[in-house]
């Protein structure tokens, strides 16, 4: 149209009248942009890859077929030092998110514990949390980390003087010994039974629901998911015959040999992690409950809902809407900071990757492209996780 | 922290416009003052004295090259660097040469982009163990626990011991050497590994050094030495001379105490050329002429270098050994001064 109408009233132009049109203009700028962005992106490598090679030092990722030659202290994947450098890399991405998730999950837990016991009317119990708050929240995480793991697990009883419980627990300052369970045959019935169990307990409560909505009349849901949950997985043990057995951990030559091991390097960083993120997780609930008008809760009451009724059916669902944002950042936090873990040597993608192997292959562009790659990857998978919970949740205008 | 040196090495890596990063001599000299990478302190070689400056076996190789190019061995700036953060700190630009027990390897020589300017200290990696475990010989160590430093050549040769002699062990792993320390100390391993003279020095640290003995197993050769980036043979030229110039001055007797002397009467032509006395041979290292004078006038030769930090006189306790000069039955040895 516009081109037709420029051509129209200045037919004298020559052809290159379209550029006026403000469309085609802002395509060539966009079009533009990209290769001017292409072309520096290019530049750049470039430079980058002849600058390496002058100075000598390899690049390229032929190096994640080659073995590490280093042992780690901790991995979920069977792994030696004839292992390749790709795979200390999963070794040490699935570290990370053992610790980020256990860490979310947990904080989560006790940032809800801590901000209502907060806003607690009990006295005690409110001055306790708001301490707890403002000490772990104000000293830096690194120092908590080294803390815990210097100042505790380190002073824990030596191998030879371990704390036993019964006999089959023992604890020490290197770690948790405890019987490995070994499965026999049959014991697919045991989680057959539990998914069972979870699919049943999915059911009574969709139907609970429904009739508690048509009829008024509630029903114990969470005690019958209980009984389900423990009830079935039992049944299905006894029937089988105990189809588990466990291997004891015992003290012979340097270590205990048998069961498995959680070591403090591990639960340092854990612990750590959870404590610290969950007195941030603690303000944002309270802020979110105190979100919440004290009418609602007056007429909650008026309605003869009890306190945990109330708090959880009035208060807690609309204060989510205001806790879940920035409960969304704890949780990015949660998993940048566990990148803290080379201060206690626990291997995580960082100490392993851009860490150990990129001082052991110098490729230090490689490692740490790849590390940022884990952390980015990460970080959007939990942001799209819970803005779409966010959304879930959102207040439905009528 | 560590990131920023990578960031900074991705962007010079990237903007520099592929020139291999020569010109260090100028840049210091600009600069005013050496950035010289150490360890995050081991006692001996690189830590903090009494007074707050920097001082060890290692530092010395720091102190002569800034007196080689300064004329002042203080004009240094020191940066501790653990085994990991080392090596992207000489890539990077972040210091002008390593000076940090650091072991030449083929691999660093050759796929990392440095060069070795020589061995300082010939050394081999061996195992501490607390003496209640009775353990003798490194090949009873079976299952044990041991403590090894992350980023090292001794984390390597750990892996490649214990499976040439089929046994097993449990890695612990730490950066910094001062954790290793504590954790072993406290009883986190049984073994402690790393280059025996890294052992005696941080024996000493220990709360009780008399508990711990070091076993009799030498498992590698581990030739430690200053190293600087490949590419900028100027400046590994200005690196190696400084301490070759230790090693001379040692040959020739001269010492920090005696060098004012020597060089008024002495009438040898390797000392008189050493010296500034005769003809122009500083010069040709776009030094002052007389910069090894200046090297052993503030820092000393590597004789007095060692015994003051690391020899039997210290706590660290250090038999030259096979570090004692070529001519007294070691293997320190320094090409001509001509
Ligand atoms: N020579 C070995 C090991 C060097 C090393 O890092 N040694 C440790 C233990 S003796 C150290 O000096 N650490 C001091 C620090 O991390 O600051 C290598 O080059 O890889």
């Amino acid at each position: 149209m516009a081109v037709r109408g420029i051509e129209a009233r200045g037919g004298r132009r020559n052809g290159l009248a379209f550029l006026y049109d403000a469309r085609v203009r802002a395509i060539c700028y966009q079009v533009l942009t990209v290769l001017l962005f292409l072309l520096a992106v290019g530049y750049l490598a470039h430079n980058t890859l002849q600058n390496l090679a002058t100075r000598g030092i390899a690049s390229g990722f032929k190096f994640l077929y080659q073995p590490t030659g280093f042992g780690l202290a901790m991995s979920l994947l069977p792994y030696d030092e004839l292992s390749s450098y790709g795979r200390s890399y999963l070794v040490g991405v699935l570290n990370t998110l053992l610790v980020a998730s256990l860490g979310v999950v947990l904080a989560t837990l006790l940032g809800f514990l801590v901000g209502i016991a907060r806003l607690s009317n009990n006295w005690l119990l409110s001055r306790l949390a708001g301490m707890y708050v403002e000490l772990v929240r104000n000293v830096p995480l690194l120092l908590q980390i080294l803390l815990l793991y210097f100042g505790v697990l380190q002073t824990l009883p030596s191998l030879r003087e371990s704390l036993s419980i019964g006999g089959v627990v023992f604890l020490n300052i290197r770690g948790v010994f405890a019987p490995a369970p070994i499965l026999q045959s049959g014991f697919a019935a045991i989680p057959i039974a539990f998914a069972v169990a979870v699919a049943a307990s999915f059911w009574i409560w969709r139907w609970a629901r429904r009739r508690q909505r048509e009829t008024g009349q509630p029903f114990q849901t969470g005690w019958a998911a209980a009984a389900l949950l423990l009830g079935l997985p039992a049944v299905a043990a006894l029937l089988t015959g105990m189809p588990v057995s466990f291997e004891y951990p015992v003290l012979q030559g340097f270590n205990f040999q048998g069961g498995f091991v959680i070591i403090p390097e591990f639960v340092a960083l854990l612990a750590a992690l959870v404590l610290y993120t969950a007195a941030f997780i603690g303000e944002v609930v309270r802020a979110g409950i105190l979100a919440v008008s004290h009418g609602q809760t007056e007429a909650a009451r008026s309605l003869g809902l009890g306190d945990g009724q109330t708090l959880r059916l009035v208060v807690i669902p609309q204060a989510l809407r205001v806790i879940v944002p920035p409960l969304t950042s704890q949780y990015l936090n949660l998993t940048k900071n566990s990148s803290l873990a080379a201060a206690v040597g626990f291997p995580d993608v960082v100490q392993i990757f851009s860490g150990t192997v990129l001082n052991q292959t110098g490729q230090a562009i490689e490692c740490v492209a790849m590390v940022m790659l884990v952390y980015f990857t990460i970080s959007l998978s939990i942001s799209f996780f819970m803005n779409w919970y966010n959304r879930r949740i959102a207040l439905v205008e009528r | 922290m560590r990131f920023v040196g990578y960031l900074a090495m991705g962007v010079a890596a990237a903007l520099a416009a592929g020139q291999a990063g020569a010109g260090t001599l100028d840049d210091v000299k600009k600069r005013g003052s050496l950035l010289c990478g150490v360890t995050t302190g081991l006692a001996g070689f690189a830590a903090p004295n009494d007074k707050g400056e920097w001082a060890g076996f290692d530092v010395d190789v720091c102190r002569a090259v800034a007196a080689a190019v300064f004329g002042d061995a203080t004009k240094v700036k020191y940066v501790p660097t653990t085994a990991v953060s080392r090596f992207p700190a000489l890539q990077s630009g972040e210091v002008d040469l390593l000076s940090r027990n650091t072991t030449w390897t083929y691999d660093r020589d050759v796929k990392l982009g440095f060069d070795f300017v020589g061995v300082s200290f010939y050394d081999g990696q061996g195992f501490m163990v607390k003496k209640g475990l009775n353990v003798k010989s490194a090949l009873q160590l079976n299952g044990a626990t041991v403590c090894v430093q992350t980023g090292t050549s001794t984390e390597l040769n750990l892996a490649d011991y214990f499976r040439a002699n089929k046994m097993s062990y449990k890695p612990v792993i730490y950066e910094k050497a001062d954790e290793i320390r504590v954790a072993y100390d406290q009883g986190r391993c049984d073994v402690y590994t790393t280059d025996r003279s890294g052992l005696a020095a941080q024996r000493t640290q220990m709360s009780k050094p008399d508990d711990h003995v070091v076993l009799p197993e030498v498992i590698s050769k581990e030739p430690l030495g200053p190293l600087v980036r490949h590419g900028d043979n100027q400046w590994g030229d200005v690196v190696r001379w400084a301490f070759n110039a230790m090693i001379i001055a040692e040959e020739k007797g001269i010492t920090a105490a005696n060098v004012d002397q020597v060089k008024a009467s002495s009438q040898d032509p390797e000392v008189r050329r050493l010296l500034g006395v005769e003809g122009d041979f500083g010069t040709r290292l776009s030094l002052e002429n007389d910069w090894p004078y200046k090297v052993i006038k503030q820092v000393g030769n590597i004789g007095e270098s060692y015994e003051r930090h690391i020899g039997p006189k210290t706590p660290i306790g250090l038999d030259r050994g096979v570090n004692n000069l070529w001519s007294s039955g070691g293997l320190v040895y320094s090409p001509p001064y001509r």
